[in-house]
């Protein structure tokens, strides 16, 4: 006996829950020429959400695009940004890099383990759809306090995600970066990042070329797991959230290694046409991003997909978002090498359908037509829209610090230790320790340096890698902390010795419809685009993560940086932290009066309040030339950039290289005397970094930082194992090393 | 010399072997899938370590019945080289090549950081250029790499210097405190009563270059290559 399902009708209601406004519901009938039907207005639904179609962000992005790549016309970008799954860079010799990364806050929020794991996954995926080797992952993180159970909560399980996915599909994650504070509270962030490599001419795009050729779903099975997920992603997290768990979707790692594995095999026997992944709106953006790529028609029988539940409808099938599946785009006749790799990795491989001349996208069930849609208008031409922004109202008073009403602390060593136990700055080898950081044994660079490096064999290349965004920056001041979001994380990569070459952004926000957020959102974006024309590090692609809300309100606007370095040569490397006794400490770059917005009148003074540290980004990219140039020659025995909690911070990281052996410094300050104390140790004034040199070079690095304009200060020696900072701190180092490495863990515990 | 390192499904540590044998140690290399049933007279078997079937039902539970494992089990019995690392040694115990289990480690957390070994016996044929107690820094990266056995094959282990390697502090004091996952007697790696299996939890081929900070792992495959040439 069969059974039909009879499907919902499309009533008003119906409409407005798929979170279609009356004014898109129109443009769909237009598109149409008639109504759509339940599968249909599904379909829309999702391709149609912020998550796939940049409604709220595209003129904001476009614009962050298009100004960098055009200010940086040596830049070597493959594919233009938004063109394909992810940014491709040349690097020379032959090779190039595709990198992006992306977020997963609300699964995670829900559903801390699957939620990060399949955050993971979903960008691997995005990184070997392109023909690249995956070789590292990286993560950005924000939680609330982690004094809360609930954030310890959330931590252990997104720590723990990351590592099952990571760790058993054999990529190293290699670093990243974590902030602890009230505005992620109920919304925390998990941003992951992926870096390939591939050989140039060995891309593949993700379009459907050539009418007969077969369309192959391979991976895993269709489940009703991820059901709308891109839809759940565009929404604000409220108390009902918790039952959107369903929306969450469920990973397997194993798997994926087999479908990375056959789908790199596959790849060179130029069977492949196109590639795309399964990921937000599953079977139904992979096929009509493809066709609409290839300016193409397509159809499928979704009694062909592979499922692993009965009674699925159309609905359910297309917007499913079950993990590790691909769609193939296979060349006519070579169907028998597809059916034959797969078979070896024991995966599915079916045939679903074939490109289509025309443009629509047909979807079939056992024959019968339940959906057809021109596959540009799901992809391309969904109604865009410019938001209303305004000035937030917290800003102007939130931005006044009257520095006559802080009193400076009796005891800079109780500051100092307190800074070191925030888990925003202490140790993170908590967390890295439980991710395989090292497979593929090409991480030269262990976490906790500035920036990661991994070498590329068979080369002299090595490649760094650092994320990077200061919310609480962005917060009061969205422009400047979107300059700083960049300009940090490329002097993070500068600091290793590798030259910042492109970037790629997760921009994390509220909720769109709001002009104060919007405005936010404008003046990061502004911001970026400033800085990376100034360091000619184009915009290679990324992510929008809107509508980061709980019922407290929104998280801080956190436009996160994925910093992508090149070393011609790895051997021009530097290590962040001191490496002996009797080396000489010199502080590059000028300190002012700035204690706006730190870490330190955070903890100290219990404020987030004042103006973030000014960013020259003529200064910064001296400075970056300087390091460079110095790293070319050996100068410099290590170099550390300062951050939160500033000069004394940095010092006391630079202590850290070797576990249980801290070394000290002894540091007599000959300027400042203009300088408030707490702002000469624990100011963030930017465009600063910490080096050590041998005594010989002290001379030549003098020379140099002349040469680059750049400001130096001589602060004192390496020393054997005590902190000492003119008469403001004296602190034994294994003191410091002990609060600095317990400071996570014991709250963990 | 001959060499090959077994690919299961999941294996993710494989080209690194492959990679020091032949870049490192300019030693003839070959991958062999899993499912192929012949070795090729080969002098080393490499069980590199990973998530052979995704750690399913149990580590490497599943790949004890891959096909090639009936040609791992030929090559031991016939007195040549095989060595287990991590995953791989999950599997030799699986396989009954070695005695004893692996457990999920005490923190109940994967667990990927450098540590101290002590070589228990530098008289076999994976160690003959490490010294007896000699302190050497090989990294881990495992979940589940707490070693257990019953009370009489300890015994046996200990009696017959079996125990390969220890973990210790950077002095080579044995204690809990640096036993990083529970270990039993703090046992890093074991050989079989003939000598030739060795299973061992820590990673040799991440320390064998200077580049990725130290070289202690690379005496490991320098023993095997000198011993076998």
């Amino acid at each position: 006996m069969s059974m039909t399902i009879s499907e919902p009708k499309v009533t008003k209601e119906l409409i407005e829950r798929h979170g279609i406004t009356p004014e898109e519901y129109d443009y769909i009938c237009k598109i149409l020429g008639r109504e759509p039907n339940f599968t249909e207005l599904g379909i829309f639904s999702v391709m149609w959400s912020e998550h796939c179609s940049y409604k709220n962000s595209k003129p904001v992005l476009k614009k962050l695009t298009k100004t960098t790549i055009a200010a940086c016309p040596n830049s070597l970008l493959l594919v233009k940004p938004g063109d394909e799954n992810a940014g491709v860079i040349d690097i020379g010799d032959g090779l190039a890099i595709c990198f992006k990364i992306e977020s997963h806050n609300h699964p995670s929020a829900i559903e801390p383990f699957q939620g990060a794991a399949t955050g993971v996954g979903g960008i691997i995926r995005d990184i070997f759809t392109m023909g690249a080797r995956p070789i590292l992952c990286m993560d950005s993180l924000r939680f609330g306090k982690l004094d809360e159970k609930i954030n310890k909560h959330l931590l252990r399980g997104v720590v723990a995600g990351i590592a099952h996915y990571g760790n058993c599909i054999g990529l190293p994650t290699v670093g990243g970066e974590i902030y602890f504070d009230e505005s992620y509270e109920g919304n925390c962030l998990v941003n992951a990042l992926c870096l390939g490599l591939m050989k140039k001419e060995d891309m593949i795009k993700g379009s459907a070329k050539g009418a007969g050729n077969p369309v192959y779903y391979v991976g895993a099975t269709t489940g009703r797991d991820g059901l709308g997920g891109a839809a759940f992603a565009s929404r604000e997290l409220t108390e009902e959230s918790k039952e959107d768990r369903p929306a969450v979707q469920v990973g397997d790692p194993f798997l994926e290694k087999l479908l990375l594995e056959a789908c790199l095999e596959l790849k060179k026997t130029g069977a492949i046409v196109g590639m795309q992944d399964m990921g937000a709106a599953g079977l139904t953006c992979s096929t009509c991003e493809t066709a609409s790529r290839g300016s193409t028609g397509i159809e499928i029988d979704l009694v062909k997909v592979p499922k692993r539940e009965t009674g699925m409808v159309p609905y359910e099938i297309m917007l499913s978002e079950s993990q590790e599946r691909m769609l193939v785009i296979v060349e006519k006749g070579k169907e028998k090498i597809v059916e034959a790799i797969f078979e070896k990795w024991d995966l599915h491989a079916v045939k679903i359908g074939e490109v289509r001349d025309g443009h629509l996208m047909k979807v079939y069930e056992n024959g019968r037509l339940v959906a057809e849609i021109p596959a540009r208008a799901l992809a391309e031409d969904g109604l865009i829209y410019n938001r209303e922004s305004t000035v937030p109202g917290y800003l102007k008073e939130m931005q006044q610090l009257d520095l006559n009403s802080i009193a400076e602390p009796a005891d800079f060593n109780q500051v100092l230790l307190k800074l070191l136990d925030d888990p925003s700055i202490a140790s993170k080898a908590w967390i890295y320790e439980q991710y395989d950081h090292m497979v593929r044994t090409d991480t030269v660079f262990l976490p906790g340096h500035d920036a990661a490096l991994v070498r590329v064999k068979g080369t002299k290349k090595g490649i760094a890698l650092a994320t990077d965004c200061n919310g609480l920056y962005c917060y009061l001041d969205p422009y400047e902390g979107g300059k700083i979001a960049v300009a940090e994380s490329a002097r993070n990569v500068v600091c290793s010795g590798a030259k910042p070459i492109a970037i790629t952004n997760c921009l994390n926000f509220g909720n769109p419809m709001k002009p104060d957020i919007f405005w936010q959102f404008q003046k990061c974006v502004e911001g970026m685009t400033d800085a990376c024309c100034v360091f000619q590090t184009p915009v290679t692609g990324g992510n929008v993560s809107f509508y980061n809300e709980s019922p407290k309100g929104a998280i801080y606007p956190t436009p996160t940086i994925g910093m992508l370095g090149l070393m011609e040569n790895i051997e021009s490397r530097i290590p962040s932290f001191f490496q002996k006794a009797g080396d000489t400490i010199y502080l590059l770059g000028e300190t002012l009066n700035e204690i706006g917005a730190s870490q330190y009148l955070l903890n100290v003074h219990g404020l987030k309040q004042g103006l973030p540290p000014r960013l020259d980004l003529k200064k910064e990219k001296a400075l970056h030339e300087m390091i460079l140039s110095g790293a070319q020659e050996k100068t410099f025995v290590s170099c550390h950039d300062l951050s939160d909690g500033g000069l004394a911070v940095a010092v006391a990281e630079c202590l850290f290289g070797k576990i249980g052996h801290p070394l000290g410094a002894r540091i007599d300050f000959e300027f400042g005397e203009n300088l408030r104390r707490d702002a000469l140790l624990f100011g963030e004034t930017q465009s600063r970094v910490l080096v050590s040199v041998e005594t010989k070079n002290e001379k030549f690095l003098e020379a140099l930082a002349t040469e680059h304009g750049v400001p130096f200060y001589k602060l004192g020696k390496v020393t054997e194992n005590r902190l000492k900072i003119d008469s403001f701190i004296d602190i034994d180092s294994t003191q410091l090393e002990q609060v600095y490495r317990q400071a996570i863990p014991r709250r963990m515990s | 010399m001959k060499a090959a390192v077994i690919v299961f499904p999941g294996s993710n540590c494989d080209t690194d072997c492959w990679h020091v044998i032949r870049d490192v140690m300019n030693v003839n290399v070959d991958f062999v899938w899993h499912k192929e049933t012949d070795l090729k007279g080969v002098d080393l078997v490499v069980l590199p370590g990973g998530f052979s079937y995704g750690d399913y039902l149990r580590c490497g539970a599943i790949a004890r019945f891959s096909p090639i494992m009936k040609e791992v089990i030929k090559h031991a019995d016939a007195g040549r080289y095989v060595i287990g690392i991590c995953n791989g040694f999950q599997v030799l115990l699986e396989a009954g090549l070695l005695p004893g289990a692996l457990l999920r480690n005490r923190t109940l957390r994967f667990m990927c950081k450098p540590v101290y070994l002590r070589v228990e016996n530098s008289t076999t044929i994976f160690t003959n250029h490490l010294k007896q107690n000699q302190v050497i820094e090989v990294p881990i990266a495992h979940g589940e790499g707490n070693y257990f056995c019953d009370e009489r094959t300890l015994e046996t282990l200990e009696g017959n210097k079996k125990i390969i390697f220890r973990y210790c502090s950077e002095n080579g004091t044995i204690s809990d405190e640096f036993n990083p996952n529970g270990s039993l007697s703090h046992i890093a790696g074991i050989i079989n009563q003939k000598g030739n299996v060795l299973g061992m939890m820590p990673h040799p081929e991440r320390m064998s270059e200077s580049i990725l900070g130290g070289t202690d792992g690379k005496k490991i495959w320098e023993s095997i290559v000198s011993y076998v040439k």
